[in-house]
């Protein structure tokens, strides 16, 4: 007797809801066993976590901070998984839109106060549509792979801003980074500490799912993703394709790194690379690309960081407890995913 | 010449921990299986080792800790990515964040009570010190290649017989063929999963050792991220090699010489013209370049310089 994996004549449309819920509860199972290994008592340790990222108004608003770039950086790069184009550069894509935002606001004092922000925005968006646009022209047309170059275009990305803000347009005098924008070119605050790019991204999210589910443009990327020699029968353009939906992935991403500058660091500075890009795979992957599912991943991998945060406060153990569980969330997930095409089979072998 | 003959020694020490990460992955990569879990793997290399020799000063006990342990880190990558299938680079990506997550909480949680459970700021009682050979090390700078640590020594055999392994035996024959077309390796009577599961777990148990390196040999001390990212550059690095590990020294050389002037340069105290930065950067740039040149020009001739054909694609011998 052997166990073997049969493929599914169908995907069971309930294994997308089981699938990363069981995850999630086996990934908080592991946690706890880390947890008492060094030890401290996981009930404990997960109680104070959940109160510090849900426990109250001010700790939620928190949790939704940080949920905003890493459900933007989802959203960016599920466009790209869906043509199957492994952009894990949305990380230097979202330095670029802090960059580009920087720029405008710090540099362009000749246009209208009122149309810094919204010019900073949008030369952010194309800084980081352009630097995601460089991979996809290259994969496009010499198939150049793409997990290599938008990978090493991160780190180009991170020393750039580096050399920005330490040594060109390091502020005179005060602590390290740019100089802090002025008051009108900051984002403001309509609930808490809840910022208004809560509206940009919660928009952002209904485009996406009308453009990816109810357009022909939605329906190519879906069909060059699962069987591009189809797609190409069909008419579709895949080279175009991919240049565009880079374009529309890096700006995504370039959106949330200005978003957040404008929004929070008010300057570029260091942690300018706070991972969000690359957690913002998980997030695509755990919502099976779905941008309404995004939202509801976006806050539970957010409140891991916001609750390892409190955990530190209330119990002394390292908020790196927040990144073993996102890291943790995946394990699992991965080795389920296999269900979605496949299920076991029990196969009896004849003597 | 004094000042070269430093250099190169900090290259030669810097460049050791990552030329074992790259030839690890040159065999993982060869079998067909991509791993970006390196830069995970070796930080938990570094602090399994550094925590072991902290608490046993046995240096050999640490370092078998440390290749267990990028061995354990790589078989969960390993059987993600082989038996089920997954996809390699979200897997390679959960390793990684999950490995430095958990390296660094496992730093703050392993130290000794007096020092708040932090292993930061200890020191070892012993750690892996340069052996000078006689007569070779006097040789002008090239003597910097015989006053190293027994770490890098034994690089000097592994080296050319990875190479050897790799292109001149069947062992490395086999890798090649699961890695270049999976199912005429089937064909030819070899289990891809085995193949791909072994060189997979050999890979990152190369990646431990690389990273307790760092941590018994480099910097003997423990650190938060300890490894910067030089798992990330192992990546680069395997390009760079072109999947050679016989050409994997010269990527590690000119990576870890690129990084050393820049220490060495500040040092010196020697104005900068070309900011620090745009040094560091230069590592990526040039893998960028060499990646994205060398399949361009690859596209248009049949080069030797290629990927495995079946990297990263999973195969399952029960699908039709």
């Amino acid at each position: 007797m052997r166990l073997v994996l049969e493929k599914r004549e169908r995907r069971l449309k309930r294994m997308s809801l089981l699938i990363p819920l069981f995850s999630f509860i086996l990934s908080l199972l592991i946690g706890a066993i880390v947890l008492a290994a060094s030890k401290a008592d996981p009930i404990q340790a997960y109680a104070a976590m959940a109160k510090g990222a849900f426990g109250n108004a001010r700790r939620f608003q928190y949790t939704v901070v940080e949920a905003l770039p890493l459900l933007i950086c989802g959203l960016s790069v599920g466009i790209a998984f869906r043509l199957r184009f492994w952009n894990i550069g949305a990380e230097g894509q979202f330095v670029w839109g802090a960059i580009g935002v920087t720029w405008v606001i710090q540099f362009w004092t000749f246009l209208p106060d009122p149309l810094l922000l919204p010019a900073g925005i949008l030369v952010g968006m194309i800084a980081g549509a352009l630097w995601a646009g460089i991979p996809g022209v290259l994969k496009a047309y010499w198939a150049v792979d793409e997990t290599l170059t938008t990978l090493m275009l991160n780190y180009v990305a991170i020393g750039v801003a580096e050399y920005l803000y330490i040594k060109a347009w390091k502020a005179p005098k005060g602590i390290l980074g740019t100089p802090e924008f002025p008051e009108f070119t900051q984002l403001s605050q309509v609930w808490g500490k809840v910022h208004s790019g809560v509206f940009i991204a919660l928009a952002l999210v209904v485009i996406l799912w009308f453009l990816l589910y109810k357009t022909t443009w939605g329906f190519e990327l879906n069909m060059i993703g699962k069987n591009p020699v189809a797609a190409r029968y069909q008419g579709v353009s895949i080279e175009k394709s991919i240049v565009i939906a880079l374009l529309i992935s890096g700006a995504i991403a370039g959106l949330a790194g200005s978003l957040n500058t404008v929004a929070i660091t008010h300057r570029l500075t260091r942690g300018v690379n706070a991972g969000y890009g690359f957690t913002g795979i998980i997030i695509a992957w755990m919502s099976n690309l779905n941008p309404f599912a995004s939202i509801i991943v976006a806050i539970v991998m957010a409140s891991l960081t916001t609750g390892a945060d409190a955990l530190q406060i209330a119990m002394k153990l390292p908020e790196s407890m927040g990144a073993v569980l996102q890291g943790l969330v995946l394990i699992p997930l991965l080795a389920g995913s296999v269900f979605h095409d496949y299920h076991l089979k029990l196969i009896r072998e004849e003597e | 010449m004094d000042f070269i003959t430093k250099l190169l020694a900090v290259t030669i020490a810097m460049g050791t921990s990552l030329t074992y990460a790259t030839l690890g992955e040159i065999y993982t990569q060869k079998s067909g299986v991509l791993n970006l879990g390196m830069e995970g793997i070796m930080l938990m290399g570094a602090l399994s080792g550094f925590a072991t020799a902290f608490y046993t000063a046995n240096l050999a006990v640490a370092l078998l800790v440390a290749i267990l342990t990028g061995g354990l880190f790589s078989l969960i990558h390993a059987f993600l990515s082989v038996t089920m299938r997954a996809n390699q680079v979200v897997s390679g990506l959960s390793i990684t964040l999950f490995g430095t997550g958990l390296a660094n909480f496992l730093g703050q949680r392993l130290g000794p009570e007096s020092n708040n459970f932090n292993l930061v700021g200890m020191n070892l009682s012993s750690k892996f010190d340069n052996i000078a050979i006689p007569g070779l090390e006097s040789i002008p700078v090239l003597g910097a290649f015989f006053d190293v640590s027994i770490l890098t020594y034994a690089l000097y055999l592994i080296i050319p017989f990875s190479w050897f392994f790799m292109y001149k035996t069947r062992f490395g024959l086999a890798i090649r063929a699961v890695g270049e077309s999976p199912k005429t390796a089937t064909a030819m009577g070899l289990n891809v999963s085995a193949i791909r599961y072994l060189y997979t777990v050999i890979g990152g148990m190369m990646a431990g050792l690389g990273g307790a390196c760092l941590s018994l040999s480099f910097t003997p001390s423990w650190n938060d991220g300890m490894t910067g990212g030089k798992g990330w550059i192992v990546i680069a690095l395997v390009i760079f090699a072109g999947w050679n590990p016989g050409k994997a020294v010269i990527g590690t050389l000119v990576f870890g010489g690129i990084t050393s002037l820049q220490f060495s340069l500040q040092a010196a105290g020697v104005k900068m013209v070309i900011p620090t930065q745009f040094l560091a950067i230069a590592p990526y740039l040039i893998t960028f370049f060499t990646l994205s040149v060398m399949t361009i020009a690859n596209n248009n001739r049949k080069g030797a310089f290629a990927a495995p054909s079946a990297l990263a694609v999973p195969f399952a011998i029960d699908d039709k």
